[in-house]
């Protein structure tokens, strides 16, 4: 997601976070006196006489990556010897806001990106302190002086390791504007470094957010509204209140709460309790009215999101249309949505603090001590290890419910959603309908396109963003009306609809359904004119070279234009999100009963200038992995208001036996750099069921694939 | 009460014995490296070994536990088969958000330990319970055949 052109309102809504856009250098050096390590020179790194490097983090680590990648540009500019980096978690602090988004969050494929610079500048500024320390020492220039895995080198031989220089180091002032290194000159980034978090996550002793215990702990599991906008009209817990170990029922406005001393009583209250719903007007809801209001609103979009030359009178031999179409999804995190929460005192003294996989611990200070009436420095953010993030732990539902409830009973309480209670209560990717034409002239190459896409407004959603003055959300069209195809005459254009459900960030946000939407049709267009799809995308990438490359390079990988063995095909699509370039060539083959199977996907990606090409490659190729199950299987269904999935043996996802070989390959660009964690998911769906076109012959344009439609008669 | 063992350790829980053992283990005993994921035995990110089986401990109620021997992702360093896991799923570097893991590394356990040498259809097999969100699969079937390798070679 970018967040940059509503910071305004998400800060606001954040309440407590502060305005200012600070760097790590904001934390004067007050860690000096809570922790024993000398060297202490900024907020991101402490280094101790063990010439122990730790390296604090403040972004959230959900798998991709982050708790390595930040030390990794730290200790590029401090020339620290990788093996005494360390890395922590930090706490809640204005040197720890994410200058892309004004806060201290994760999300958008933003850590890189948005800490490329000020990460290394801390580093580069320790670097520079440890260097005059041994000059003063050696009495000779620092600019004689080069450094190497934490070992300062001066003339004749001299060394010094960084451990022996850090007291008098901690005596000089920071500097404020330290030299950063030349790309020519790095030697951690661009390797493929092992995770720092590994050895934790195999010996089992991270601690998720699930993991917190503390003395005097509820357990509490609630049912939360099953329809959107749903109110309990009537809750009878006496059933529940019966159940041994059940301690206290709690209505909250999301829902009903059944508080006890462990989550198995805590759940057989929840699923004791009798609750008369009052669904409203989402009672009427169901798939097939959201489709309609859809399509309605694809067909009328009037809402320009981008318009070039004329459309009107554009000439053209023949017209290529197609509707398109996607559900709402889950995300589906392996680690259900939790949070303890600790409130205790009142009014002035009331303090909070709170145990959480979030993403948005910055907003989450502002917001809780909202919700808690108490001020917001005395609330305490700790950010856990989070079981997947995808968006959905950006937003703050669980830990709002896990300080009310902790609020109202006065104990602490750790805040379980059932898989089912989270499923079924909102925060999902938005469904989407588009229409799309196009005029081709007499060589098949399109001389002018329209599209009008409908779906419902994640800004509108968000509680921080708003609607700019063009009615166009962003994140609706993102991909699609920002298309790399070279089209003389083009109008795309968004049509708002808001069937109900509460829609939220999901991984790769709009672009999750508009390279669907864009590519498929791309494919299209080369069928009606009877060229390559490969060969037609490249003759449009004509002003678009990333694109272009890391096409070719995907496409050359995956051998194409070879022959397959009979019954496979392949398919290409392309899409550049949070500024990186992925393109994917998938084989796919069908069963008789209309069984898409994936075997290979090959895949190239521009992420400009690399941290860490091992990461990379994991996460473009695990990106794909959650499109993929997107495509192949996820959708949620509305009955009477109600979704009608809620584990994953309605809502699957894909397993190892269905897992396609993979190849990643990077273009080294040398560009500035690009976000990872979401770009690898766009592509894939389109690619699939290209490939599904070619060995068929039937377009795929609904989401997930319908093996009903390829079936064999 | 119920009367077992837990990573070679005699245990008497006092829950309920239709509480479903994960809980039992993570919070009467605060065994956490097992994980809850779906409580419907769905997504393996509760495996445990019963008397050497696999299991999935959010549906296994305590009271089946009786008499038996539980095995935790703790205790897997503990044995020659868990710790060629291990040291294969560090090789590889497999976990990306990690919370699947512990279920994937049980689950991978018990595969060999009795088949040190998995077809591509054992793996899937064995595997295919154990759901990874994060898309690590391909990481995870690498690592098993290099702890299947690394257990030949120490056989």
């Amino acid at each position: 997601m970018t967040l940059t052109t509503s910071r305004r309102e998400f800060l606001l809504s954040g309440g407590a976070v502060a305005a200012t856009l600070t760097i790590g250098f904001a934390l004067p050096r007050t860690g000096r006196a809570m922790d024993a390590a000398p060297f202490h020179p900024s907020a991101w790194l402490r280094m101790g006489s063990d010439g122990v490097v730790t390296v604090i983090c403040g972004s959230s680590e959900m798998g991709q990556g982050v708790l390595t990648a930040i030390p990794m540009l730290l200790a590029e500019e401090l020339d620290a010897d990788w093996s005494q980096v360390r890395v922590e978690q930090a706490p809640v602090d204005q040197a720890f806001t994410n200058p892309m988004f004004g806060t201290q969050a994760t999300g958008g494929s933003t850590t890189v990106r948005a800490h490329w610079e000020p990460v290394r500048r801390a580093g580069a500024a320790a670097r520079q302190m440890l260097v005059s320390a041994a000059a003063a020492q050696w009495g000779v220039d620092a600019a004689q002086l080069r450094t190497d895995k934490s070992v300062v080198h001066g003339p004749d031989g001299k060394q010094a390791s960084y451990a022996s220089l850090v007291e008098a180091a901690a005596k000089l002032p920071v500097p404020d504007q330290p030299t950063l290194k030349s790309r020519t000159d790095f030697r951690i980034l661009g390797q493929p470094l092992a995770r720092l978090d590994t050895p934790s996550k195999v010996k089992a002793t991270a601690q998720y957010g699930i993991d917190v215990h503390l003395p005097g702990l509820k357990v509490a599991v609630m049912a939360r509204a099953p329809a959107p906008g749903a109110k309990p009209k009537s809750v009878d817990d006496s059933q529940a209140k019966a159940v041994k170990g059940v301690r206290q029922v709690i209505t909250l406005p999301s829902g009903v709460a059944v508080l006890a001393d462990g989550y198995w009583a805590a759940k057989k209250g929840r699923d004791a309790l009798v609750i008369d719903w009052d669904l409203g007007a989402a009672s009427q809801l169901s798939s097939a009215s959201i489709s309609a209001m859809l399509d309605e609103g694809a067909r009328q979009a009037d809402k320009v999101a981008r318009e070039e030359g004329n459309v009107k009178d554009a000439p053209a031999a023949r017209r290529v249309q197609a509707r398109y179409e996607v559900p709402y999804l889950a995300h589906a995190c392996m680690e259900p949505m939790n949070c303890t929460a600790w409130v205790q005192g009142t009014g002035d003294d009331a303090t909070v603090e709170i145990w959480a996989g979030t993403q948005s611990q910055g907003p989450a200070q502002g917001i809780l001590a909202n919700v808690a009436k108490a001020s917001p420095a005395k609330v305490k953010v700790n950010t856990m290890m989070l079981g997947g993030g995808f968006g959905r732990r950006f937003a703050p539902d669980f830990t709002i419910d896990a300080v009310l409830l902790s609020k109202i009973s006065g104990h602490p309480v750790k805040l379980i959603y059932t898989r089912e209670d989270d499923m079924a209560a909102g925060f999902y990717r938005p469904a989407g309908v588009v229409h799309i034409e196009a005029g081709l002239d007499a060589d098949g190459m399109p001389t002018w396109l329209t599209a009008g896409e409908s779906s419902p407004s994640i800004m509108a959603a968000s509680g921080f963003m708003k609607i700019p003055d063009n009615g166009v959300d962003s994140f609706a069209v993102e991909g699609l009306a920002d298309h790399p195809y070279a089209v003389p005459n083009q109008r795309i254009a968004y049509g708002r609809r808001e069937p109900g459900p509460q829609v939220w960030f999901w991984r790769s946000v709009g672009h999750s359904k508009n390279a669907f939407f864009i590519e498929s049709f791309i494919d299209e267009l080369a069928a009606a004119a009877g060229k390559d799809p490969f060969e037609y995308r490249r003759a449009l990438l004509v002003k678009s070279p990333r694109h272009k490359a890391v096409l070719e390079l995907a496409a050359a990988k995956a051998g194409w234009g070879q022959p397959l063995p009979a019954g496979t095909g392949r398919g290409i699509a392309v899409a550049d999100s949070f500024g990186s370039y992925v393109a994917q060539v998938a084989e796919v083959s069908v069963a008789d009963d209309g069984t898409a199977r994936v075997h290979r996907v090959v895949a190239a990606v521009d992420c400009g200038q690399t941290v860490n090409p091992e990461i990379i490659r994991r996460q473009i190729e695990g990106a794909m992995v959650y499109g993929l199950s997107a495509a192949l299987y996820g959708r949620l269904d509305f009955e009477g208001g109600r979704v009608q999935q809620g584990n994953f043996n309605t809502y699957p996802v894909l397993r190892m036996s269905d897992m396609p070989r993979v190849e990643v390959h990077i273009v080294d660009s040398g560009e500035k750099p690009g976000g990872i964690g979401e770009p690898g998911t766009p592509p894939i769906a389109p690619a699939v069921t290209a490939a599904i076109f070619a060995v068929t012959g039937k377009r795929i344009r609904t989401l997930p694939v319908d093996p009903a439609l390829l079936r064999k008669a | 009460m119920i009367d077992c063992t837990v990573n070679g350790k005699a245990t008497r829980l006092d829950v309920d014995p239709d509480t479903p053992l994960l809980w039992a283990l993570r919070e009467d005993l605060q065994l956490t490296g097992t994980k809850f994921g779906c409580g419907m035995a769905l997504c393996g990110a509760c495996t445990v070994h019963l008397d050497g089986q696999p299991v999935r401990s959010c549906s296994t109620p305590v009271s089946a536990a009786a008499g038996k021997q539980v095995t935790t992702v703790e205790a897997l360093a503990g044995q020659p088969v868990g710790r060629a896991v291990q040291a294969a799923w560090i090789a590889h570097d497999v976990p990306q958000c990690g919370y699947c893991q512990s279920g994937q590394m049980m689950s991978a356990s018990a595969l060999l330990a009795t088949n040190k040498a998995p077809t591509d259809a054992d793996i899937d097999a064995a595997m295919s319970g154990n759901i990874c969100r994060c898309g690590t699969y391909n990481q995870i079937r690498a690592a098993i055949k290099d702890a299947a390798g690394a257990l030949r070679k120490g056989a």
